[in-house]
């Protein structure tokens, strides 16, 4: 047997959608299996495992990012919210009612990923943050407008091709509500 | 009436909420994860498994491959007798698979398995002239590959032009994933399938047992376009075969790179358009060669050429359908399979008879229109198609169009395309059960599966209806075999086969409330509509569209964008109106990803698909979908089926290419017939 | 992906002892290529030196007009800063057409100037590479090769590299500060990435143990007129085709200065020295951008599937520059 075979382990703790977290887990798990596989917390989909596909979509301390090129040792004491954690309480997010009513899912194997991009999204055009299609790039505030919307949801695939309902979605949350 | 409103999905709150569980992702104590081995050749026989060294890591549990493999009771296709011979037929196959206590475990140790080969040599590619070029038995789903009538007479105008497709992924966005279960001599798996009832029968008849000691359940499935049908994929059959080794459950989620070598594609095709016409472009021949490759596993025909036999009018019409049986991956149904890739090329041969004759491709098609089904004769059920284009022609602004090659706006050429689409409408015999619940309200149960399709949601307001209760008073069970047969979700015949059987129990339900005197609970109703389906009338049933677009090409880079496109269709009657405009869009998206961005790269020397990814299999992103729109004429068709619907899933595929190919052609001046038109194979043509 | 260790380390130096302490230490900042990597089999650290968390995390504007940018910050954090939206707008199109929102949220810059080539029998264990196994041959050159190099490769390696944000930082001449085990040294832009060579397996002139602490950008006032121009094959969230970094700076109708940096057609960013050289003290015109693009792109040898980025490059270049002298 060659050296090195046997898995490291760590113990690793995070606050996942408000609840402290403590797991002993083996060094080589990403957030996502940490998630899914030992958590418990499905609603975290894994399209592709390598970043491609936006399906793993969280957030880490405020930020959208991948779960599954994340490893869960180097995010010692994050806050990661997930899908199951953006509703208060019994109420939906903004986002979850926008998406239903405007359908902006069909198989739904995207929409958690997508609903915690769009979060993500809300939070950094609030924060002034251009994007790739921001005509202006040193002006200070950004319009939501739908490039803007695509352009930002862009890391997040829908092979059902829900992507029209996803932007009216958006732009009917980010009109209404407010970034959490 | 409930039945065409647009009612919310009724799973929707779950998926927004990450409630709802797909395969793979119940919760079941003493769960292991089984991982697969690759084959690393193309064509060959495995030698020797040495799993010394996976083996040795801590956390592996068993290690399988040929040899030591369970054996299974049908081995007759080779693409599901997994593990059960040296042979090796394509890249990717599973030739071992390692099963261990974490995901991480597993996947280290299946690199650390070695296999040696002995490795003959490997033919990978389609050409239009390949040297092994075969006539099929028959062509997908039971049809002959060839066919020919009328005389071939000199024509005023003629177009003779070959296409070439590339292969294309399905890539549903949930990976195939199986979880499977025994308990004693039951089976049970939990699994990405588009038919659970088909699914439960493929394995029993696989594993050699009574089909009613094996249960496939599927709630949810992430998307299938195809790829999760029936017959079932290898990964399915090995997680079965890991769970009973180990004794315990399995848990096995195909990589997505692993998907493109055994879960199904498109298969490429070169497609010979022959059109002979007056100058007035009537049509006087037609002919439409296909070829296509299949793979040694398993033959698999798609059936590009049948639209050329439907379509238009015609005083004579060829088909041909030709194969060459390559080393490669097991093709199989995408989206619209035939139907898809064969109006590519018919509809774009149409656009450039257009041009030939000098007539507008609009009115070009409204020429050929034939009263009868050139196929077979019968009348149609409906054919709408005149009135899809004119309705379509006036919401697109069609009249603007330019002459090709000279609109110029900015550092963008702009020009629009249309095409046609079509697809066949049938259904399959089903079962479903109504049943009168404890409180009063109505249980719907049918094996039926909802991969996204909104068929949970149209089959509670067809329920609804039919017992004349709102549609909060019903709930329908699907996605487990365990309930009333019901076939598979395909051939957009999914909503068509199991709201028959559905509305036929509800009826059924409705006469025995009234007979009894009331809802009693208890009181049920089964159905069957088999013997219905038999006796229907000899009509030629299709649905038919009318696909739009706009394109602008930036003269600098090549890239294409499709700031609009509209879909008209008449698809029988609809029966959720939001849910209908999500798969007709959806259809659409995907071909436009099918005319601009996708496709699967063959790679000579080794012998897979080489952009095995979505970094490098390029599905449409978000910022790629700007104005597409679908309407649909109210055309509830009586000749299809009691509910009058034809089946949506597939027709917003078909068409889309072709009309955005056109609309390239319009805008450029030069046509593009091979897909994708990217920026590689623009360059050279842009002024 | 095998079993590694993992350590987080307080200080550069103690990074730096840590990466030496194992045969086959590799430092983790945003993961998003390296964890990539892993899961392939491409990379097998034994141990990962999680250098996110050092103090490397801040942008700093110098006071002659320059930027002290952290190896540890965030590509979203650069693009998103002022000093880059305002003054280098090349740079924040460069960082923002790169990846995802969610990839950019988390990969370092770093990490970005260190990510490899996305050349598909590199990402492939299953199949030769001269890159991950040195001698084993490189498939590309007869095989697929119809997104890899026009320029600077060799018969051992076509790769191209992948990043955008460095042809933006190759533009502008950036500075790589690097802590290693011989002390802290700088490294200017172009000159980090190699060419392939003889020895594709090693992509840039770092040594083992050696971590890029930061950069710095100097001034360039004209760069307050740059464009980065990405041509991909679709939308957004595509690696590029061609691309195009270019500042301009025009006086009286002549271009007094300029900086062109192309992505997606060499094995490192490629600075268009050529082109620089050609076009200064040349009217601000199409045709002396062309004749200009012309001297780059002479350098450029096609492979068999890849000669349509020779036109590519150069109208992309030509409309590049036409719309900043314009």
């Amino acid at each position: 047997m060659e050296r090195g075979e046997t898995a490291v382990r760590a113990e690793i703790a995070l606050r996942v959608n408000g609840e402290e977290r403590r797991v002993v887990a083996d060094t080589r798990t990403s957030l996502l299996d940490l998630l899914r596989e030992r958590l418990g917390l499905t609603g975290s989909k894994k399209g592709c495992d390598h970043g491609q596909c936006g399906a793993c979509t969280v957030l880490v301390d405020g930020r959208r990012v991948n779960a599954c090129l994340a490893l869960a040792v180097a995010h010692q004491g994050a806050d990661v919210v997930t899908v199951e954690g953006l509703a208060d309480g019994d109420e939906p997010h903004p986002l979850q009612r926008a998406f239903v009513e405007n359908d902006a899912f069909q198989c739904g194997y995207c929409t958690p990923g997508q609903l915690c991009s769009a979060v993500g999204v809300l939070a950094e055009a609030a924060r002034g943050w251009p994007s790739h299609v921001t005509a202006d790039l040193a002006a200070d505030g950004v319009e939501l407008d739908e490039a803007e919307i695509r352009e930002r949801m862009s890391g997040n695939i829908c092979r059902c091709g829900a992507y029209p309902g996803i932007v009216a979605a958006i732009r009917e949350a980010a009109g209404g509500g407010t970034a959490r | 009436m409930e039945l065409g409103a647009p009612l919310d999905r009724v799973e929707g709150w779950d998926k927004v909420a990450g409630r709802a569980r797909y395969s793979g992702e119940q919760r079941v104590a003493g769960v292991c994860h089984a991982v697969a081995v690759q084959a690393e050749i193309a064509h060959g026989e495995v030698l020797a498994v040495d799993a010394t060294a996976a083996r040795a890591v801590p956390g592996v549990i068993d290690v399988l491959a040929y040899g030591d493999a369970p054996a299974l009771a049908d081995t007759s296709d080779f693409e599901l007798a997994v593990l059960q011979s040296p042979r090796v037929a394509y890249r990717g196959q599973i030739v071992a698979a390692v099963v261990a206590e974490t995901l991480e475990i597993a996947r280290h140790a299946q690199r650390l398995v070695r296999v040696t080969y002995d490795e003959l040599g490997h033919d990978v590619e389609l050409t239009p002239d390949h040297p092994g070029l075969y006539r099929p038995e028959k062509i997908s789903p039971d049809d002959p590959p060839d066919t020919g009538e009328g005389e071939e007479t000199p024509a005023e105008v003629s177009v003779d032009v070959t296409y070439e497709t590339p292969a294309f992924h399905n890539n549903p966005m949930e990976p195939h994933a199986t979880l499977a279960v025994w308990e004693g001599d039951h089976l049970t798996l939990y699994d990405s399938t588009q038919g659970a009832a088909a699914q439960r029968d493929a394995l029993a008849a696989l594993l050699g047992m009574p089909a009613e000691r094996v249960r496939v359940v599927a709630h949810h499935v992430g998307g299938g376009f195809g790829s999760k049908g029936v017959p079932p994929r290898p990964n399915s059959v090995l997680a079965a075969l890991c769970a009973r080794r180990v004794g315990r459950p399995v848990k096995l989620a195909v990589t997505r790179q692993q998907m493109f070598s055994i879960t199904g594609y498109r298969t490429p095709t070169f497609q010979r358009m022959r059109i002979g016409a007056s100058k007035d472009g009537r049509i006087a021949d037609i002919e439409h060669h296909v070829i296509e490759q299949t793979s040694t596993a398993r033959e698999f025909a798609e059936q590009s050429g049948v639209v050329t036999r439907m379509m238009y009018a015609a005083r004579a019409r060829r088909t041909t359908h030709r194969l060459a049986r390559l080393d490669v991956p097991v093709n199989s149904w995408m989206r619209a399979p035939g139907e898809c890739p064969g109006m590519y090329a018919l509809e774009s041969a149409m656009d450039e008879l257009a041009e030939a004759c000098g007539i507008d491709p609009v009115e070009l098609r409204i020429r050929n229109e034939p009263e009868r089904d050139p196929d077979s004769g019968n009348p149609f059920s409906s054919r709408r198609l005149v009135e899809c284009l004119r309705l379509g022609a006036e919401r697109f602004g069609w009249s603007s169009r330019p002459e090709p090659g000279t609109r110029r706006e900015g550092r963008h050429l702009v020009g629009m395309g249309v095409a046609a689409a079509t697809y066949p409408a049938a259904a399959r015999p089903a079962q479903a059960l109504a049943r009168v619940a404890d409180d009063g309200s109505f249980t719907v149960s049918i094996a039926a599966a909802d991969i996204g399709t909104g068929a949970r949601t149209a089959l509670t307001q067809i329920a609804a209806d039919a017992l004349g209760v709102p549609v909060a008073r019903v709930r329908v069970e699907i996605g487990d075999s365990a309930l009333p047969y019901g076939p598979l979700a395909g051939g957009s015949m999914g909503n068509a086969s199991w709201g028959w059987a559905v509305l036929r129990a509800c009826e059924g339900l409705r006469d025995g409330i009234a007979r009894y005197g009331g809802a009693e609970p208890g009181l049920e109703c089964r159905a069957d509509t088999s013997g219905e389906i038999k006796n229907q009338e000899a009509y030629a049933r299709h649905s038919f569209g009318a696909q739009f677009a706009e394109v602008r090409v930036d003269v600098d880079s090549g890239e294409i964008r499709v700031p609009r496109m509209l879909g008209v269709f008449a698809a029988g009657r609809v029966m959720n109106a939001r849910l209908a405009r999500s798969q007709f869009v959806g259809g659409m998206v995907m071909g436009l990803g099918m005319a601009l961005t996708e496709e699967s790269r063959m790679d000579r020397e080794f012998g897979d698909y080489l952009n095995h990814d979505l970094a490098q299999y390029h599905v449409p992103v978000n910022a790629d979908v700007l104005g597409i729109d679908a309407i649909w004429l109210d055309d509830p068709d009586p000749h299809a089926n009691p509910l009058g619907g034809k089946g949506i899933g597939e027709i917003g595929i078909v068409g889309a290419a072709a009309a955005i190919g056109n609309a390239v052609h319009n805008a450029t001046g030069h046509r593009f017939r091979r897909l994708p038109i990217s920026p590689p194979s623009v360059i050279p043509h842009l002024p | 992906m095998r079993p590694f260790a993992y350590r987080r380390p307080a200080d550069a130096r103690a990074a730096v002892e840590a990466a030496l302490d194992a045969p086959r230490a590799m430092y983790l900042g945003g993961g998003t290529n390296l964890v990539d990597l892993m899961r392939l089999g491409v990379a097998e650290p034994d141990l990962l030196v999680d250098v996110a968390g050092l103090p490397y995390d801040t942008i700093r504007e110098t006071g002659d007009g320059g930027l002290e940018i952290g190896g540890a910050v965030r590509n979203s954090d650069l693009a998103a800063h002022p000093a880059v939206r305002r003054d280098r707008p090349m740079l924040a199109q460069a960082l923002l057409s790169a990846a995802s929102g969610q990839i950019r949220n988390a990969a370092t810059v770093a990490g970005n100037l260190l990510q490899r080539t996305r050349c598909a029998y590199f990402q492939d264990v299953s199949k030769p590479c001269n890159k991950r196994i040195p001698g084993s041959g490189c498939p590309a050159i007869e095989g697929d090769h119809y997104n890899l190099a026009i320029l600077g490769h060799s018969a051992h390696c076509v790769a191209t590299h992948p990043s955008d944000m460095a042809v933006a930082l190759t533009a502008f001449g950036a500075a790589v500060h690097v802590e290693g085990p011989g002390g802290r040294r700088e490294i200017g832009m172009p000159g980090l990435h190699r060419l392939p060579g003889d020895r594709p397996e090693v992509d840039t002139v770092l040594d083992p143990g050696d971590l890029i602490t930061g950069l710095t950008v100097r001034p360039l006032p004209f760069a307050a007129r740059s464009r980065y121009r990405k041509v991909r094959e679709r939308a957004s969230f595509a690696f590029a085709l061609v691309s195009v970094a270019a500042a301009l700076d025009v006086e009286d109708g002549t271009v007094r200065d300029c900086r062109v940096a192309l992505g997606g057609v060499a094995h490192a960013p490629w600075r268009a020295e050529r082109l620089e050289e050609a076009l200064r003290g040349r009217p601000a015109t199409e045709g002396s951008y062309a004749e200009a693009a012309d001297a780059e792109l002479d350098l450029a040898e096609p492979l068999r599937d890849n000669a349509y980025k020779i036109p590519l490059a150069r109208k992309v270049i030509v409309r590049t520059l036409a719309e900043l002298g314009g």
